[in-house]
C-alpha cells in the first residue's frame, strides 16, 4: 500500500511499514495512526518520539521488552510498563508505535 | 491431562551457554551485520550469551566509521544497544587489537579485553559456539 502526504507518495511494505524512513513527517504519522485506529495524543507522541530518538542513536527499532525497559529508565515506571504501553498501542507498542514512527519492524520481536 | 502435566511440572529451565564469534571486517560481506541481528534476536531467549570479536572482527567495533563511500548503513551504533538487550559479556582478543594498532579506547562500547589463551578457556566452557 502507499500513503499520500503533502503531495508525496510514500510506499510501505506488505505489513504497512514505510520503506523510506526519510519521508516520515508528523502529518504522515497521524495518517498511519488513523489506519491503526489510533488518534494521536501527547502520550502517543511521547512514545513515538522516544522510538525515533532510540533509532537515531542505535540505528534499530527496539524489541518491546527493550523499549519498555528503556522508557522506564528515561520516563519512569508509571510509563515504562506493559499495561500503559498496550493501552496506548493495543496491537503491540513496538509494532504499532514503530510503524507510526516510520521505523522498520523491531529487531528481536518474536 | 497427561499432556497438560508436562507444562505444569516445575522443571528447572535449562540455560545454555551461547558464544557468537565475529572474525570478519564489518563491511564487504553481510556476516557482521547478520551476526549482530542474530545476537539481538537470540537475546530474547534468556540464555547465557557472550559475543567475541577477534581477527578482523575487532574492526566492527572501531569508532568513527564512515560508510558514505560504500553506500552501506553504518551499523556500528547498534552495538551500543547490546546492553539494553542484556548482552553484557563482550570479549575482544588482545592479540587482534595489538596487531591492528588498536586499544579498548578505540572501540564504540566498553569490552573485556582477553588474551588468546584466556579466551580459549572461556570458549571451552561453551555449549554452543557460532562463528561468522
Amino acid at each position: 500500500m502507499a500513503y499520500e502526504c503533502n503531495g508525496v507518495t510514500v510506499e510501505t511494505d506488505e505489513e504497512g511499514y514505510i520503506t523510506d524512513i526519510s519521508l516520515w513527517s508528523r502529518e504522515l504519522a497521524i495518517q498511519i495512526a488513523a489506519e491503526e485506529d489510533i488518534e494521536m495524543d501527547d502520550d502517543h507522541w511521547e512514545v513515538v518520539n522516544f522510538l525515533r530518538n532510540y533509532y537515531e542513536e542505535y540505528q534499530i527499532a527496539p524489541a518491546v521488552r527493550v523499549l519498555t525497559k528503556a522508557i522506564k529508565k528515561t520516563l519512569g515506571a508509571d510509563k515504562g510498563n506493559s499495561k500503559y504501553l498496550y493501552e496506548l498501542f493495543p496491537y503491540g507498542p513496538a509494532k504499532q508505535a514503530c510503524k507510526i514512527a516510520g521505523l522498520p519492524k523491531p529487531t528481536g520481536c518474536i | 491431562m497427561s499432556e497438560m502435566n508436562e507444562f505444569d511440572e516445575d522443571v528447572p529451565e535449562i540455560v545454555k551457554r551461547f558464544m557468537y564469534v565475529n572474525r570478519r571486517a564489518p563491511y564487504g560481506t553481510i556476516y557482521a551485520l547478520e551476526c549482530l541481528e542474530v545476537v539481538l534476536i537470540a537475546a530474547a531467549f534468556d540464555q547465557d550469551v557472550s559475543v567475541v570479536f577477534l581477527d578482523d572482527g575487532v574492526c566492527q567495533l572501531k569508532k568513527n566509521q564512515d560508510t558514505t563511500g560504500i553506500g552501506m548503513k553504518n551499523f556500528s551504533k547498534t552495538y551500543g544497544a547490546l546492553d539494553d538487550y542484556d548482552v553484557e559479556k563482550i570479549y575482544v582478543e588482545k592479540e587482534s587489537l595489538d596487531a591492528r594498532g588498536l586499544t579498548a579506547g578505540d572501540l564504540v562500547i566498553p569490552v573485556e579485553v582477553m588474551a588468546a589463551d584466556e579466551l580459549r578457556e572461556v570458549m571451552a566452557q561453551q555449549d554452543v559456539i557460532i562463528s561468522s
